[in-house]
């Protein structure tokens, strides 16, 4: 049970210090401005990297593609229909769900 | 919000006439996130309550208060992983602040402790909603939206930890598909501006190359570096 605490406590240590850094770091000062597109794409390259490894890391190093790929798809589906974020996020679910089911 | 207009110019951001944003609207901008957050932190009480207990889990989503990593680290303790390569795994995967926080820096205020304390507030959502598109983040946007991030995460959680024997196999319900699915719903937002397609397939591609080949978290840091393809040749 203490290796469960000691983790805790080091992973909250480690976040803090790692979200802490960038703001100490950089402090008031704005970056040049021709980085200033590269900023604008941080947010598309790490979301798309994030779908890419939820969907599709398994343990160990694995690639795994599983029923929620076709969850996710149909999230997609539902976006680029324009639905509401929510509506994608339960199509997502429901979809998985259902094929996991049958 | 209106789209952008596209200017001759490029280089030349649109001029923002809107009143500054107040924390009130990042707490309704990141209303709508707060449900999937819910159920994922549903999902990880129920996982994690086995583990470690359910109070543990919960102070552990509210000091680490981030689900990829929390998952990450859980997942290997349940396995029998040593305490060294649980947390490792979590900070891994949580070093995407890293560049997150470099570009959110500006936008803060105050001293280093302040600021220090300002960047706790930057997770996935919050972050991705302060966005301005432009290269420039909103502060008040990004605090404000974290607000309903944290009470879900929160609560989700509690109940997933207390309550896990009453909702069943999480996987079953296929809950575990709407954390891509949240972050498909982010990326949709961020391709209002179709120059940042590139960037997100190449991001992508680089995750999916690197998956077998790096250890966990490393494959999202890499990824950052698709954002390169945004750097202004003089």
């Amino acid at each position: 049970m203490t290796t469960v605490w000691i983790t805790i406590a080091l992973l909250t240590a480690g976040t803090v210090a790692i979200k802490a850094l960038g703001p100490i770091a950089l402090g008031g000062r704005t970056l040049p401005p021709r980085l200033s597109g590269v900023v604008a794409r941080l947010a598309p390259s790490l979301l798309a990297a994030l779908v890419v490894v939820d969907l599709f890391g398994g343990e160990d190093r694995t690639l795994v593609v599983d029923e929620s790929a076709a969850g996710a798809l149909a999230a997609a589906a539902a976006l680029l229909a324009r639905l509401p974020m929510i509506a994608a996020v339960v199509v997502a679910a429901v979809v998985t769900g259902v094929l996991r089911a049958v | 919000m209106s789209l952008l207009q596209v200017s001759d110019d490029e280089l030349v951001p649109p001029p923002r006439d809107d009143p500054p944003l107040a924390l009130g609207d990042g707490i309704r901008a990141g209303l709508p996130f707060a449900l999937p957050t819910f159920a994922i932190g549903m999902s990880f009480g129920v996982l994690a309550e086995p583990v470690m207990g359910a109070w543990a889990a919960i102070a552990m989503s509210i000091l680490v208060f981030g689900g990829a990593a929390q998952f990450a680290s859980v997942t290997i303790l349940a396995a029998g992983g040593s305490l060294a390569s649980a947390v490792s795994a979590g900070l891994l995967i949580n070093t995407r602040f890293l560049p997150m926080g470099l570009a959110v820096a500006p936008a803060l205020r105050g001293g280093p402790l302040r600021r220090a304390a300002e960047g706790q507030t930057m997770v996935d959502a919050s972050w991705a909603i302060a966005n301005r598109g432009d290269g420039s983040f909103d502060r008040q946007l990004m605090i404000g939206a974290t607000i309903p991030q944290a009470a879900a995460w929160w609560v989700g959680t509690a109940i997933g930890a207390l309550g896990g024997a009453l909702l069943g196999d999480p996987e079953a319900l296929g809950l575990d598909a709407m954390f891509p699915a949240f972050y498909l719903a982010l990326l949709a937002e961020e391709m209002r501006d179709r120059s940042m397609l590139s960037s997100a397939l190449l991001g992508g591609a680089i995750a999916l190359v690197l998956i077998p080949l790096a250890p966990p978290g490393i494959p999202v840091v890499a990824a950052s570096l698709a954002a390169l393809l945004g750097v202004r040749a003089r």
